[in-house]
Parts: C-alpha cells; structure tokens; sequence
C-alpha cells in the first residue's frame, strides 16, 4: 500500500486541503492493522503515547469519579473476593472457584452432546431423500423455534416444566441435567446453522467430483464435503462455545445447581458486596481468552499446514 | 439402492488387471459393442435448451474430440454421460445397457467412467494420495495398502510420485490437473471425459497434460474430450464432432473437419480460430 499522503503530485486536491504537517488521510487507523502508513520509529512512539494516555484515562477514571471509592469498596474488595473465591462454610460463603468447576463440567458435557446433535440436524436438512422430508421438516422446525426462543426460557422450560409432568426418569433428574438439556437444545440449533453454512460453503463442483468417482450422496457427504466444510466452522463453531461457556451461568436461575454464578449471587447477599461477581467475571475470563486465542491458532495451523504442503508440517 | 441392476450385465473395465497399456483399457472389447452410444439426446436448463438432440457413438478404443464454441454443449454433454445431469429426453446406452433408464444405479454406472473437469476439483483436504485412493477404498472396496500401492504406481507412470504427500494446493495447475486424471484413472474407468481439462491452465502447463492425455490414447483408453485445442484435436482425434446450439453439426476425420468442413457454421467457426492464431 502506497503511502498516500507524500506521493508526489498525486491526490493534488487532497494535499493541498489539509494544513501543514497535518496527518495523511488515512492515519485515523493508524495503531492498527494500518500502523505501517506511518513508518516504523513513529508508529511505535504514536501506539506508545495512545496506550498510555488511554490507561491513564481509564484509571483516572476509576481514581477520580465522584462514586469510585464506593465502586472500589464494593465490586473490588480483595479480602471479600478471596473469601469469595475460597468459600467459608462457617459463614456460609459458597466458593466461586467451585462453583466453576460445575460450570466447566457442564459445557464439556453440553458441548460433545451439541457437537452431535447440531451435525445430525444439519446433515438431515442436507439430505434429498424423499423417505426422510418429515425428518427435513422437523429439523426446520427445530432450529426455527429453539433459535428464537431467548435460552433462559428454555431453560425455566425444561427445568421446572420436566419435573411437572411425573414422567418416571425423566422428570426426577437433578437440575444440573436440566441445565445441560436445555443447553444442548438452545445451542444446537445455532450449531446446525453453523454446520449448514460450512456445508454449503463447500463447492458444488467437490461434490460433483466426489459423485462422479461412483461414492454415493451419503459418502460424498461424510468423505468430501463435511471434512472440509467442519474446518471452515471452525472458528465461528468455537465462538459458539466461548458463548456456551458464560451461558452455563444462566443454569444458576434453577436454584440447585451451585455454580460460579449461583454461588456468587448467595456470597453477595451474604457479604453485601458485588465482589463476588467480580471473581466469578474473573474466573469466565480465564476460561474464555484462552478458548478464543486457541481458536486463532487453529486457524493458523490449518492454513499454514495446507500451504507448507506435506502433511508432516504443522 | 439396488446395487446389480447395471454391474451385473455392464461387464465393465476387468478390475484387477494391469493398469494401462493392457488390451482391456477402454473397456471390454466385445465385437460390434458400441462403448457409448447417444440417441436423441435433449437437455434443458429451465427455459434454456443446451441439447438439442445429440446423437453420438463411440467405439471401443476411439477418441472423439468435441468442438465448437463456449456454450455450445460439450460441457453439459459430458456430464449427461456420467449422469451428472439427468437428461430430459433421449437415451445413453453403455456398452450396450440404457443407464438412463428409470432404476439404474447411478453410484454402478459412473464407476466405470471417469471424468476430469476444466478445474481439477481435487479434494483439497486430502493429499495427492489419498485424493486417488479415496475411490477405489471406498466404492470399489479396495484394501487401503493395495490401493495405496497401486495409486503410487499410477504416480510414478506420470512422474507424480515426489508429490504423492503433498496438499493439492501446494501443486502446480498442470500437476493437479495430472492427478485429477490418476484420480480417474485409479477407478480403472472403460472410458474418460475429458472437460476442457487445459482451460484453466497457463500456456506453459498445457503440454504437460496434453502429454498425458496422448498417452492415455495411445495405450487404448476410450475417449471423449471437449477441447478448445484445435491443434491436439487434430493430432489425437479418430473423430471430431463439431457442436453448434446443442446439435452436432459435423463429424468426421479430423483431417476432413479442420481442412474441409461442409457445413457453413463448421466453417465460419474454424476461420475464427484460424484467425487466432491457434490453428
């Protein structure tokens, strides 16, 4: 990319409008991806000053508000977000840390059962077979109505509705099950759209190559089309699950299940502080970065291991 | 589906024997048999009729180059032969048995034709080996380590063979282009369509798999190629069909086609290529 500002006699108009030493158009991005417009030495001096200055701002910010004393006292206490974090039966403090152990068993297990389920939806509504349209049209069904129903009513759905109807095994499981169903049938529904869009990323002429070495619509499917299309999900695929991951909180709402969230909310009414929910934010964010920065390397190992060529490269 | 209904009577390529060069390549050799044979073929797209009633038969061992220009058909007639596109009129008979017949397994039929595309359309997460393999392990129910043997046998017959572990995408157009033709060939086909498979590629590449395709020619292979090459039509054709607005025009010898075309449009068509300079 040229540098647009110093071409010489280019962009006349341009040049002449702007004041003197004032910065080439185009600078506002300056930081960024587009730091390189500047030049080496003052693009790092430029970044330096506006991390600083913004820091400082935020801190300032935290410093001198007319409530931040308050703020401080109440979300940052440190005495009462380790009490928060250790737990103290004796006061009756939940441990947060805990707490998120549940939620971590939750999404891992939510997480393998959606995995399947969003595939066999998505591969049902690909299928052209006409034996299966009823399966195609529940599947429609499906993802229509639990992609638009808001989760914490599913999960108030199956949480309080299952127990209601007396069905032997199915209305006597513990709320953390619940939880999990409810989970599974909110997220799959997204997850099958995500599938759908990456088979349909996939080109149709691999699809007619695939038919025309004689492999059938089904083999074409699981040889051809969803290798290829499950990598090209899989960044959008594991933003879904970072989403899973927070969203396991919400299965505190059912009362029972003692999670990060649900154990903060009592630690909270029990210290009258909001630190708690500090340590819980804290804890997620533990989980989640290191979810998101895996997912970049993925990436970046899957398109580096294509174009280094031999599969021995990673 | 019903698996026997064609494999049983197509007789097909013998599975099992050598590889190229044997008398069965380009399928069973039986006297009089017609390896292909089309009769009014029609074919439409919506309101566009790209067919307009083909009529077409090649024999055993015959090569069969399809010209004319884009739009013309070659492509979609092609494709109605490895029944990538149902016609919606006409009948296509292999060695002999309607495949266009209401039952027939479509997955049976293409197994004896291979088909090498204008884009290569080599699956790009799969290495050059498994790319060939993936056929004959999973239609024709090859072992894996007899597959794999015999697909690097085929690479090493077409100098592939350094690129057996390689992603497609690390290859050159002309080398992929060479093993979407392995790829094919690895099925042990009785017979190849070739669609404008060097149309996509830089001029420098083209000899390369032109190359291949001589070869293919000369050890038997059956045939039917669409081409804009002109020059390797007239060199590798027994036969060259002209196709014009979904109908063949004219066919014969190459050498009576490209010197002495009857029909008007043959004519016109071949002066624009003259004029090209790729005649």
């Amino acid at each position: 990319m040229p540098v647009r500002g110093s071409r010489e006699g280019a962009d006349l108009d341009e040049q002449t409008l702007l004041a003197p030493g004032a910065p080439p158009p185009g600078s506002f991005e300056g930081n960024g991806r587009g730091s390189h417009l500047l030049g080496g030495q003052r693009a790092a001096a430029v970044s330096t000053v506006s991390t600083v200055v913004f820091i400082g701002a935020v801190i300032a910010l935290f410093v001198f508000a007319p409530g931040a004393a308050a703020v401080r006292h109440t979300f940052f206490n440190p005495q009462q977000m380790k009490e928060a974090f250790l737990g103290d039966p004796s006061k009756g403090l939940y441990s947060v840390g805990k707490g998120l152990i549940l939620n971590i068993e939750m999404f891992l297990i939510a997480e393998v059962l959606i995995l399947f389920f969003a595939l066999v939806i998505a591969v049902l509504r690909q299928l052209r077979n006409p034996v299966l349209f009823p399966f195609r049209m529940l599947a429609v069904l499906y993802t229509d109505v639990f992609r638009g129903v808001p989760l914490i009513i599913v999960i108030y759905g199956i949480g309080f509705g299952a127990p209601a109807l007396y069905i032997r095994g199915i209305s006597t499981q513990s709320d953390f099950v619940y939880g999990i169903a409810a989970l599974v049938l909110s997220y799959s529904a997204y997850v099958a759209e995500v599938y759908r869009a990456g088979i349909n990323s996939v080109h149709q002429s691999q699809v007619a190559a695939a038919r025309s070495l004689g492999l059938s619509q089904w083999k074409s499917l699981r040889f051809v089309v969803l290798p290829q299309a499950v990598r090209t999900v899989i960044p959008p695929l594991l933003n879904d699950f970072i989403s899973l991951q927070k969203d396991t909180a919400l299965v505190s709402t059912l009362g029972a299940v003692i999670e990060a969230n649900r154990a903060a909310q009592i630690d909270s009414s029990t210290l009258f502080v909001y630190s708690s929910y500090t340590v819980a934010a804290l804890l997620f964010l533990c989980l989640t970065i290191p979810l998101a920065r895996f997912t970049d390397r993925l990436i970046a190992r899957d398109v580096s291991r294509r174009l280094a060529g031999s599969g021995t490269v990673r | 589906m019903s698996e026997p209904v064609v494999t049983s009577g197509f007789g097909g390529p013998q599975l099992g024997g050598p590889q190229l060069g044997g008398p069965q390549l380009g399928g069973p050799a039986r006297a009089g048999q017609e390896a292909v044979r089309l009769e009014n073929v029609h074919k439409s797209f919506g309101d566009l009729e790209v067919l307009r009633g083909i009529n077409l038969s090649v024999a055993p061992h015959e090569v069969i180059c399809l010209i004319g220009a884009s739009g013309s058909g070659k492509s979609t007639l092609l494709r109605c032969v490895n029944l990538l596109e149902p016609v919606n009129r006409g009948r296509i008979l292999l060695w002999g048995q309607d495949v266009t017949a209401p039952g027939v397994d479509e997955n049976a039929v293409r197994r004896h034709i291979g088909i090498v595309f204008q884009s290569f359309n080599l699956f790009p997460h799969m290495t050059v080996l498994r790319n060939i393999t993936l056929g004959p392990t999973r239609v024709l129910g090859v072992a894996r380590d007899e597959a794999e043997e015999a697909g690097h046998a085929l690479l090493v017959r077409f100098g592939l063979s350094e690129k057996q572990d390689d992603y497609p995408d690390r290859l050159s157009g002309g080398q992929q282009q060479r093993v979407a033709i392995v790829r094919a060939l690895a099925m042990k086909p009785g017979i190849m369509l070739l669609d404008e498979v060097t149309s996509a590629l830089d001029p420098e590449l083209v000899s390369e798999v032109l190359g291949v395709i001589r070869e293919l020619a000369a050890a038997g292979m059956t045939m039917l190629i669409a081409t804009h090459e002109m020059g390797f039509a007239r060199d590798i054709a027994d036969r060259v069909c002209f196709l014009d607005e979904g109908v063949i025009l004219e066919e014969g010898p190459p050498r009576q086609v490209f010197t002495a075309p009857v029909n008007g449009r043959t004519q016109q068509f071949l002066r624009r290529i003259v004029d090209a300079g790729r005649l």
